[in-house]
């Protein structure tokens, strides 16, 4: 059997320590009706050598050449170091760092990473993070609604350009607790937030407004005047960032006067494989005044009983396993591994490093919208500046292109289809510091021969 | 061993209470509770000028091992406030009958009172908890 | 030293990028204006750094860790480099459903295993943790009480013995929480649970074997009282392991459960993660589950289920599909194992942990619940210890480390005394065991002759035991040194 080394001696001597004849015996507490848990259904085991070849053949059905896809997920050159160091088996077996002597390698990297994120954000504190994005952004909505003393409201404003995906998520898990979010829509013209429809909502009372930055369409709102709105009506401003654009763009902590209250987002682009859509890394940044309201696992900097600086999780009592029904949140675990990666990650590539992956992924989707929109009917969507995505329109339905596109082994980018019916003539492609010119041009191609051939076909 | 202020009112969830001169009522945590919970670590106030209730949540006491609800005694406005609690959260298990107050309220009903544990009350509540 | 104190201004790993591109195009008001204030260190010391990192934690690769309710087992290597097909890897989330096949049918099966496992009639993969399982567990309770229009059910039941995150998760699903005691022998208190049950208990949330280490015997009364009352029955099913393949909680009246896959599934612990937690209903429940499942057709092919399908699901909990790259680790896992050898997990989990127990209390330790079989974990409590030799749980704990041995879980659960919660897994050799027994029982010794030893504990790691007050007190969560 797998992994269990027990041999016929061990077995042996080991029910006779006990003083049973059999292992079933270790079992005669339990109702005998019950004792009927065997599998039946699950194939016999395999070898490794067998399991690998069935997951090759596997892997290698959903290898395509080419794609242009973002929506939330990036790809991004991932330096070899990163994985070969956070696979090492103490990073990749440990626990949590519960016993903080046995584990401050674990330790030591959150902090870091935690001081990384604040330096990126501008914020005054990050948490050990949390699951993802969507969830972070979930997380930051209860946050706000705990944290806002001056409000006694449960209804947030929310951008309607947010990621479609991270707005159902928290609706899923926020809708419980009686809070509301009401959407913000964004203008036809720009696909930025429509401010004058923001004026109509002065006056009420919001716990928090939640804006994304870049939007889903890769577009970049006054981020400036959103925020200074925001905390002029009593509001907190949450912030969904890609903390991959904050390599050329402003950090949140110093939006408007007195900058974001709370920060997330998804890290995956700090060397985390796109790996199917998961594990990635929500990350959450906030302002120390509301560090308390904070979810999730904390590392703090303290010292031992020698005085020699040392690493600990603090602020423990918010949590579930203290807090019980108070708690703060339920959640337990961070994405310790994943925490691991982006801080090597980050370490490797430094300021300078961000910056270039940053402007050159910007620089290739703005080459990139050229070529395409120099395609007889293929126009850019929105005006505006964009970070690394852009929203190109077409001259039919995006799903039937894309699917002529994807017969050339290239996934050209994502049908807004099917997030917004008005919107199913575009796609949202995305072009990073991997795509070569001519990785571009063969896009362009591609495109051009499927709305050539479409047009033969109607 | 716990001390037991005879002069002050208890509540079984640990709050002491006591009326001063002026008709305000000083509110802090017990000998026994600051014992329990450990090393303070931070304290969690009502605002100063905000409204509290009897018997609900005025605030929060925290140690590394535990994070305890305050329930106001009493019913009022909150008129001062322990500044002190937030360099020095330690003073609550040095003193916590008088250094380590936590807030003054202005009491709307004094009445209430009445509903309070006296010493000997709350110290057999406590004794009782233990088993 | 952090990694912000070595290297040199200027210094990066030039290998990993190449030369930045302009972005006049993008309004100034936009743009940063000055560095953040990352590493500034080179490709060697990034590595060097982490390595030496790496070996000041203790792992599963490196040390029994036997913590109680985690399940440490062998993370299968297999696992990984399964997951880590490039392949898998470079596959994106929104790719179409025709691309996808090889790594939907994964999940597919998986889902069918799970059921299997559970005696369930619906999984879904989704959540993303075991509290993010037992988030969508807790709401599709709501989501059934609110669709029979039974919307009076306002209470969760919960143990006093279970982990917080049971409450904690009832509380955000908008549900007042009720605790029920536990008995001296470790079951629910069934007497409590009559008179607590009514028209206001939207149900009970549970695990068995209990967070005590033992098999709660009436289980099948607890799901006819709280049944009755027309309530449902949650599963918590951090304790998987003592009766996988033994038990299913579907037979044992479960409506609902949540799966740790970092646990019960092998798939690796990360340094706090990432986790995984499934769930699986029964068919009251199935049109809840939260979306999105994979569907298969007739002709084989494989569809994402999604609000189109299932129109009453409680939603979407992530951004994509969950943890993929750990869902296919545990889809590994089971093709590994096979039938025949999670049929017998629960069986040599189970052994182990009762010769621990044995041994252990041979050798003096007082075990929590003496006269009840031990699980796949069991509970020794120090109290006697704590009383007349002055040395606690946290003490042996700390000396446990210096012996090579990370601790077992300790103070949880919180109604036992100084209680060590103790969890072997069946990947442990009996060699492993006695070892750990003998650096118990040479520890008891210490605490007779020299407490100090203990207290003082641990002497050999990194660092000496850590000011938790002071990490509370004095918060210090970033570094603010030389910032640029």
């Amino acid at each position: 059997m797998p992994f269990v080394p027990h041999t016929e001696t061990d077995e042996r001597a080991m029910l006779e320590a006990i003083g049973v004849t059999s292992i079933e015996a270790l079992f005669d507490e339990i109702p005998a009706q019950l004792r009927n848990g065997q599998l039946v259904e699950t194939p016999s085991g395999l070898s490794e050598m067998s399991m690998l070849r069935l997951m090759s053949e596997r892997a290698n059905q959903d290898v395509i050449g080419l794609s242009f896809l973002g929506g939330g997920a990036y790809d991004h050159h991932i330096p070899s170091a990163v994985w070969d160091l956070a696979s090492r088996g103490e990073f990749l077996t440990a626990y949590t760092p519960y016993q903080a002597e046995a584990s401050q390698g674990t330790l030591q990297l959150i902090y870091e990473f935690q001081t990384m994120m604040c330096r990126l954000t501008a914020m005054d504190v990050s948490n050990a993070s949390v699951y993802d994005g969507a969830t972070a952004m979930a997380e930051a909505i209860l946050m706000a609604v705990r944290a806002n003393k001056k409000s006694k409201s449960k209804r947030l404003l929310c951008a309607g350009n947010i990621h479609p995906h991270y707005l159902e998520a928290c609706r899923s898990i926020v809708s419980n607790q009686n809070i509301e979010l009401e959407v913000i829509p964004y203008r036809d013209d720009t696909g930025t937030l429509d401010l004058d429809y923001l004026e109509t909502r002065h006056g009420e009372d919001f716990a928090a407004m939640v804006v994304g930055y870049p939007n889903f369409f890769g577009g970049l709102e006054d981020l400036d005047h959103v925020t200074d709105w925001a905390h002029g009506g009593g509001m907190l401003l949450v912030g969904v960032v890609n903390p991959m654009a904050l390599g050329i763009l402003s950090p949140p902590g110093e939006w408007g006067e007195t900058g974001a209250d709370i920060v997330v987002g998804e890290a995956q682009p700090f060397g985390i494989p796109i790996a199917s859509g998961g594990p990635y890394l929500g990350y959450m940044c906030c302002k120390k005044a509301i560090v308390r309201q904070m979810p999730g696992r904390i590392i703090g900097r303290t010292i031992d009983l020698d005085g020699r600086e040392g690493f600990a999780l603090t602020l423990q009592a918010r949590e579930q396993h203290i807090r019980r029904a108070k708690a703060t949140s339920n959640i337990c675990t961070n994405q310790g591994l994943l925490v691991t990666a982006a801080s090597i990650y980050l370490s490797l590539l430094g300021d300078r490093g961000i910056y270039a992956v940053a402007s050159r992924s910007h620089a290739n989707t703005i080459a990139l919208v050229d070529k395409l929109t120099a395609i007889p009917g293929v126009r850019l969507r929105f005006d505006g500046p964009v970070f690394h995505e852009a929203v190109v329109q077409l001259p039919a339905p995006a799903q039937t292109i894309l699917h002529k596109v994807a017969e050339a082994g290239i996934l050209g980018g994502y049908d807004l289809g099917l997030v917004d019916e008005g919107l199913s003539d575009c796609m949202l492609c995305c072009a990073t510091e991997t795509k070569t010119d001519e990785d571009l041009s063969a896009l362009a191609t591609a495109l051009s021969q499927a709305i050539g051939a479409h047009s033969a076909d109607i | 061993m716990a001390e037991f202020p005879e002069e002050l009112h208890y509540q079984e969830s640990h709050e002491w209470a006591r009326v001063e001169e002026d008709g305000s009522v000083t509110v802090g945590i017990s000998d026994h509770a600051q014992d329990e919970l450990g090393d303070v670590v931070f304290v969690e106030l009502p605002e100063l000028d905000s409204e509290v209730v009897g018997k609900q949540e005025a605030g929060v006491v925290e140690s590394v091992k535990a994070a305890s609800d305050i329930y106001s005694p009493v019913s009022g406005t909150v008129i001062a406030i322990n500044d002190k609690l937030e360099d020095t959260p330690e003073i609550v298990n040095d003193s916590p009958y008088d250094d380590g107050w936590f807030f003054k309220i202005s009491p709307t009903d004094l009445d209430e009172l009445a509903s309070l544990l006296s010493a000997a009350d709350y110290k057999k509540s406590c004794e009782d908890d233990a088993h | 030293m952090l990694i912000f104190e070595i290297g040199s201004d200027g210094r990066n790993a030039t290998a990993q990028f190449e030369e930045p591109a302009d972005v006049n195009d993008i309004p100034t008001h936009h743009l940063r204006q000055g560095a953040a204030g990352l590493p500034e260190v080179s490709e060697l010391q990034v590595v060097r750094h982490f390595t030496n990192l790496s070996k000041k934690n203790f792992s599963i690769d490196g040390q029994f860790y036997p913590l109680g309710s985690c399940t440490m087992k062998y993370n299968p290597r297999g696992a990984h480099r399964a997951a880590s097909l490039p392949g898998f890897l470079n596959r994106h989330p929104l790719a179409p459903e025709r691309f996808s096949q090889g790594f939907m049918a994964c999940l597919y099966e998986l889902q069918e295993y799970l059921k299997d496992v559970t005696g369930m009639q619906a999984v879904s993969l989704t959540p993303m943790a075991g509290a993010q399982g037992e988030f969508a567990g807790v709401a599709m309770i709501k989501a059934y009480h609110d669709s029979q229009a039974d919307i009076v059910r306002s209470e969760i039941l919960i143990p006093s013995a279970a982990h917080g995150t049971n409450p904690a998760t009832a509380v955000m699903c908008g549900y007042t929480v009720r605790e029920i005691s536990v008995t001296n022998e470790g079951d629910v208190d069934i007497e409590e649970l009559k008179l607590a049950v009514g028209p206001q208990t939207a149900g009970l949330m549970m695990t068995n074997p209990s967070t005590c280490g033992v098999f709660d015997r009436r289980i099948q009364e607890i799901a006819d009282i709280v049944h009755g009352a027309g309530g449902l029955l949650y599963y918590d099913g951090a304790n998987l392991n003592a009766i996988l393949g033994k038990v299913k909680p579907g037979d044992m009246g479960f409506d609902v459960l949540h799966m740790n896959l970092h646990k019960t599934f092998a798939t690796p612990h990360g340094g706090g993660g990432p986790g995984s937690g499934p769930v699986g209903v029964n068919d009251k429940l199935s049109p809840f589950v939260p979306t999105p499942v994979v569907g298969q057709r007739d002709d084989g092919s494989y569809f994402w289920s999604d609000r189109d399908q299932l129109p009453l699901s409680i939603g979407r909990l992530s951004t994509f599909m969950g943890n993929a790259g750990i869902l296919l680790r545990a889809y590994a896992y089971a093709r590994l194992l096979g039938r025949e050898g999670m049929n017998r997990v629960g069986e040599y989990a189970t052994l182990n942990a009762n010769y621990m127990a044995t041994r252990l209390e041979q050798a003096g330790f007082q075990l929590a619940y003496p006269d009840r079989r031990a699980t796949h974990e069991f509970i020794v409590t120090l109290a006697k210890e704590a009383k007349e030799l002055g040395v606690n749980a946290m003490d042996f704990a700390k000396r446990l480390l210096d012996y090579g041995y990370h601790a077992p879980t300790t103070y949880f659960p919180l109604l036992i005394a100084e209680c060590l919660l103790i969890e072997p897994t069946e990947t442990e050799s009996r060699e492993e065991i006695d070892g750990f027994v003998n650096a118990m029982i040479s520890i008891l010794e210490e605490a007779h002759r020299t407490p100090e030893i203990l207290k003082a504990a641990p002497h050999t790691m990194p660092v000496k035991r850590l000011d938790d007050v002071k990490a509370a007190r004095d918060l210090d969560l970033a570094f603010k040194g030389d910032a640029n």
